[in-house]
């Protein structure tokens, strides 16, 4: 046991005014959440009720097992766009008859449930989650469609959905299909497509053309029903396999389904049997460490203290590149290896730490924990002549071509090809998530307009045009508005480049349940060479 | 000397038995029937004969076999408990004349006193006062109301009370039937009833050598269905002179027809005072146990002693303070005190000083349908009546007895109603104050919450154990779950588990302090009390709190699509066997009329058409068993069955 001691000071005017802070912020997050939860708004919903609907996550909240743990994935999904948070479709991953899985549910209040681009964005995450970590997918449709006045950026991409479904079913991923309403078109290849079908009796809708489109195409007078109605596919196409009476009968087939499915987890349990112990220090705390301004430096090993069992932490090369934390914990009883910038800059020395560090992982079979809080790599005539780019490179190899399961949190800044090195986004992360109070851009937004201002500048020299100093300043100003916005959790969340935007308090049980939604595929890591002393 | 003691009965008196034997060391032997094949008491004996059957007439029934089982396992002596053989003259000849000691008065005592008619004349002539019988088919007005009894009986059975002369056949008839079923005859007698008496009853015990005891009364007044529920000595409000005058009676009966052992006389003691002899039990008592709190003396040794010859101290002890019984049955006073058949899940009484628990069960003891329903006996000892019955109360309320419906809720009542402590009994006092005793029990919310989080606690899955039960990072829906009382009514229970803790629907001031899967400890306005919960693999969860003890059972999420019995389905209420079937299929039948019987619990239920219309279908004949929730037959409303 190597227990991490901690020297934060809870009643200190940092911790406090940090705290403070920080529970703004949560606030202004759950204000965001709040839209995502009202779905398409009271009106829509009341009209969707009357129906004698359930809503999409009183469907999901059926299908899931009582008392187990649901975590919601990109719930801010279309936040900054045009279209309303949480881009009408609810996913996340949840227990069914004890089997972890991904678990997708339309929400026909807003617009009908039609897909608009960033809905295609969330339900490609999802089946990205579902293939790489190895998870059952359940689909609960009802949706009209492709949003047509978006269909540019959806009918192409969106051949995707029905792709993934199909190969999820060849790599031996079970998907089901719960039609509660319509599913037309396009649409109804996810029922075509799925592994398991469930339709509800004079509710589902699952044909390519509906009545007047098979007027106009063959002059054939149809309905509804025989087109598509549940009970056609299950007595006469055969595209059901089970009718389901109601939607609450269909949520019953699809438990069944799961329970039938033979499904076991292909990684390891947890090291302990039973209850992991809990970090020795106060999981509150957590909101009290990243300052409001990210240029104050704070020590990773902080969060670590109050995110993995028992507080213990043994750290890999503590006096070598101390720039970056590296060490081995557990968090809910399954091992990981932890990355957690401790002073912003990655030198030399930090990212050769961390490509070792990596290999390591992956010769034991070690998922890794990415612990964001980087500026980026250092620059300058003694770093660029002492190999930066060669041993930064040396880094992102290793992330790039590791094969242990990758979390990323952002908690503070990830910025430039720090957030590369980190296991950034394009770096595919099993999961990432997001503190309140991360960052993530290119580059602060004061350095990246001084640097705007600063070739603009030397164009002006360069030119012998005068400098304009007032437009000058109105334009860094402006770059800085603009960019620290585009910089902001909510933001990033909104565009899917991260998985949700979470309470810090939540960290070790969203690591926990990541990490064993991740152990349903097999932890195998990359071999090859030995590890390379760097 | 005896040296080994068959025990010629079942369930809480065969253990108590032993439990003497044991002090006396006095090995001991059961028998039992295949019905009881693990019952507690066959295990606790030294050695058990197994009685072939389950019906008592081929088991406990059934003195050839237990006189041989006893030379066959070497007894020298057999008790017959009470109740089944205790009081049967020709076993008791059986017994001695295999050679064995009988634990009880001679046989031709028991013969003339298991004939009520003929222990009155007995009884009158020793100058006890008695009831005198009245002639049914003469009976004027003037005599009601009457009492019809079976000569030969006890415990209710054969017993009918007449208010109206022309309703006097029937009853006689009915009376008949159940005493000719119940005692193998059906002599039966009628006698003026006395409303609002009370029955009070002295413990007698005499030697060989001619002292006769009389161990002080018992007020057994508090009666449902002609069977003791609540007993107690001394009977309360009793003058020096009544007292005095009873125990003289009992006294000089009992000497009269040279009683030997212990054996009870039992009184109809009038509001004016006055008293009637009714019979004489020649055994031991169900409510012993309330003599021997406050004589001090194991009634059972003397009754062994005195079969080897000891005598008795010239003198009895004095009794000192007060002893109450309360008799738990499986049963549901709340539905006309139907018998309740189950599996006992758990039963623990807390043990006090002063508490004395006869039990025949334990946790695993499946309660069927072949015997009496009791399940044991509650007994509270205290230096004054009102302290007796706060401890039997609250020993019955903070006991937790799961997977069977009982009397335990009324009981408790009973004990704390004004009117028992005022000392006001009488048989009609179940009756008098049912509007108290029997009030539905209104669930109170906190029971379903304590079960849900219980039920969360115990949640395993796939996931890490330590992540919170429901846990969401978005909190849109709260947890639902439902659950179905005893009654029927259901209870829904919304909550979610928070950083901040338990936010429950409608139970803003409700606060979790901690929970686990048997035991949730909830605040609910700075009060905090813990609810003990317990889930078995019937899926049912009992919850035991100061004053709380509810039954749920979840009701499932997902409506049951699963066959149901079609309209106008006559179910099995309770299991049993099919007495007769008085009507033919494809009879047409009206609403009321009987269409079979259904024996359980030694107890006739009729199950008659619901409706006027056409028995479709009968699909039981006689003698068939059947168990709960069976379709007995289908009636089809005249209109034609309903799609």
């Amino acid at each position: 046991m190597t227990i991490l001691a901690t020297r934060l000071d809870p009643s200190s005017e940092s911790y406090q005014a940090n705290r403070l802070d920080m529970l703004a912020k949560l606030e202004a997050l759950d204000a965001e959440h709040g839209k995502a939860l009202d779905g398409g708004g009271p009106k829509y919903v009341e009209r969707h009720r009357k129906r004698g609907k359930l809503l999409a996550r009183e469907r999901i909240e059926l299908l899931i097992d009582p008392d187990s743990a649901f975590l919601e994935l990109s719930p801010l999904a279309a936040w900054g766009t045009e279209y309303p948070v949480g881009a009408a479709l609810v996913s996340g991953i949840g227990v069914v008859e004890g089997v972890e899985c991904v678990i997708t549910a339309s929400d026909p209040t807003v617009r009908g449930g039609a897909s608009n681009p960033w809905t295609l964005r969330k339900a490609l995450r999802a089946n990205e989650i579902a293939r790489v970590n190895r998870l059952p997918l359940v689909n609960l449709v009802e949706s009209a469609g492709a949003d047509l006045p978006s269909q540019k950026e959806v009918f192409i991409p969106g051949g995707a959905v029905f792709r993934d479904l199909t190969r999820l079913s060849a790599a031996g991923i079970p998907t089901v299909a719960v039609v509660f309403g319509n599913s037309t078109a396009g649409g109804a290849y996810i029922p075509g497509m799925s592994d398991h079908v469930v339709m509800v009796k004079e509710r589902s809708k699952v044909f390519l053309g509906g009545p007047p489109l098979v007027k106009m195409a063959t002059g054939e007078e149809s309905d509804d029903e025989s087109l598509g109605g549940a009970e056609m596919h299950a007595r006469v196409s055969g595209l059901a396999d089970y009718f389901a009476v109601d939607e609450l009968d269909a949520i019953r087939a699809a438990r069944r389904i799961v329970s039938r499915l033979n499904w076991t987890k292909s990684g390891p349990g947890p090291l302990a049997s039973g209850s992991a112990p809990a970090p020795e220090h106060d999981e509150d705390e957590l909101l009290g460490i990243v300052p409001g301004d990210l240029k104050a430096p704070f020590d990773p090993r902080e969060v670590i203290a109050r995110t993995v069992d028992g507080s213990d932490f043994d750290e890999f090369k503590p006096l070598y590149g101390p720039s970056l934390a590296t060490g081995w914990a557990t968090v809910h009883g399954y091992p990981v290896g932890i990355l957690a910038n401790a002073r912003g800059v990655l030198f030399s020395e930090e990212s050769q730490k961390s490509a070792q560090f990596i290999q390591l992982a992956n010769q034991r079979d070690i998922p890794l924990l990415f612990l964001h809080n980087t500026t980026g790599y250092m620059v300058g005539r003694e770093y660029e002549q002492g190999g930066m780019i060669k041993h930064g490179s040396a880094m992102i190899n290793a992330v790039s071509n590791s094969r242990v399961p990758h979390i990323s949190v952002l908690i503070g800044a990830s910025y430039g090809a720090g957030h590369y090195g980190m296991c950034g986004r394009a770096f595919e992360p099993r999961f990432l998530f997001a503190w309140p109070s991360a960052k993530c851009a290119v580059m602060g937004p004061q350095q990246l307009a001084g640097v705007l201002s600063i070739v603009s500048r030397q164009s002006a020299a360069a030119s012998g045009r005068p400098f304009d100093e007032e437009g000058d300043a109105a334009m860094r100003a402006l770059v800085e508005q603009q960019i620290e916005s585009e910089s902001l959790p909510a933001f990033l969340s909104g565009r899917l480049y991260d998985d949700g935007v979470i309470d810090p308090r939540d960290t070790r049980t969203v690591l926990g349940l990541c990490l064993s939604a991740a152990h349903n595929a097999p932890i195998e890591g990359a071999r090859g060479y030995g590890v390379f002393r760097m | 000397m005896i040296t080994s003691l068959l025990v010629a009965n079942r369930g809480e008196i065969a253990r108590r038995i032993f439990r003497t034997c044991r002090e006396l060391g006095i090995a001991t032997v059961a028998v039992y029937s295949d019905a009881d094949a693990h019952a507690p008491h066959v295990r606790e004996a030294d050695l058990a004969v197994r009685l072939p059957g389950k019906a008592s007439s081929e088991t406990y029934l059934r003195g050839d076999l237990i006189v041989r089982a006893a030379l066959d396992a070497g007894a020298d002596a057999v008790h017959p408990g009470y109740g089944f053989l205790s009081e049967n003259a020709g076993f008791a000849q059986a017994v001695l004349d295999a050679g064995l000691a009988w634990i009880g008065p001679p046989p031709a005592v028991i013969a003339d006193m298991g004939s009520k008619t003929r222990a009155k004349k007995l009884m009158a002539a020793a100058g006890v006062p008695i009831l005198s019988a009245v002639a049914p088919e003469s009976a004027t007005s003037a005599d009601l109301p009457l009492l019809i009894k079976a000569a030969s009986g006890g415990g209710g059975r054969g017993m009918r009370i007449v208010r109206d002369l022309g309703a006097v056949p029937e009853a006689l008839a009915g009376a008949r039937a159940e005493a000719a079923a119940s005692f193998g005859s059906d002599e039966v007698f009628c006698e003026p009833y006395v409303e609002r008496g009370r029955h009070v009853e002295l413990q007698i015990l005499a030697d060989t050598h001619g002292t006769v005891w009389t161990l002080g009364e018992r007020d057994c007044s508090l009666q449902r269905r002609h069977q003791k529920v609540i007993e107690e000595a001394p009977a309360p409000g009793l003058t020096d002179e009544t007292r005095r005058a009873l125990a003289d009676a009992a006294s000089s009966g009992a000497k009269a027809i040279g009683y030997v052992g212990a054996g009870t006389a039992e009184f109809l003691l009038a509001p004016d005072g006055r008293f009637y002899f009714l019979e004489m039990n020649t055994r031991l008592q169900v409510e012993h146990a309330v003599t021997e709190f406050v004589t001090g003396l194991d009634l059972v040794a003397w009754q062994l002693r005195i079969a080897e010859g000891r005598a008795l101290p010239p003198e009895p002890p004095t009794p000192r303070g007060h002893a109450i019984e309360a008799r738990l049955y499986a049963e549901d006073p709340a539905r006309d005190w139907r018998p309740c058949t189950g599996t006992v899940r758990r039963f623990e009484i807390p043990s006090a000083p002063g508490i004395r628990v006869d039990s025949g069960v334990e946790a695993g003891t499946v309660v069927g349908v072949e015997y009496d329903p009791m399940l044991a006996k509650v007994i509270a000892w205290a230096e004054t009546r009102d302290e007796a019955a706060r401890l039997l109360a609250h020993s019955l309320a903070a006991a937790r007895i799961h997977g069977l419906t009982t009397n335990r809720d009324l009981l408790a009542r009973a004990l704390t109603h004004p009117a028992f402590l005022a000392g006001e009994v009488h048989t009609a006092f179940l009756a008098d104050h049912a509007v108290d005793l029997f009030a539905a029990s209104t669930v109170s919310p906190l029971a379903p919450l304590a079960a849900a989080l219980a039920e969360a606690a115990s949640y395993t899955g796939p996931q890490p154990v330590a992540v919170p039960a429901g846990w969401r990072n978005l909190a849109a829906q709260p947890q639902v779950k439902r659950y179905l009382d005893g009654d029927g009514t259901e209870h829904e229970v919304r909550y979610r588990l928070t950083r901040d803790g338990l936010r429950a629907d409608g139970l803003a001031d409700v606060h979790l302090i901690s929970s686990a899967p048997d035991s949730v400890v909830l605040d609910e306005r700075g009060i905090r009390r813990t609810f003990r919960v317990a889930t078995y693999d019937d899926a049912s969860i009992h919850i035991d709190a100061p004053g709380m003890s509810v039954a749920l059972s979840p009701v499932s999420r997902f409506p049951d699509t699963s066959a149901k019995p079609g309209p106008g389905s006559l179910l099995a209420p309770m299991p049993g066997t099919v007495a007769r079937v008085a009507a033919a299929e494809g009879g047409v039948v009206s609403a009321g009329q009987p269409l079979l019987w259904l024996e359980a619990m030694k107890m006739e239920h009729l199950v008659a058409a619901p409706t006027d219309g056409v028995l479709a279908k009968v699909h039981v004949t006689a003698g068939q068993q059947v168990s709960v929730g069976a379709i007995l037959a289908v009636v089809e409303p005249k209109e034609g069955p309903q799609s």
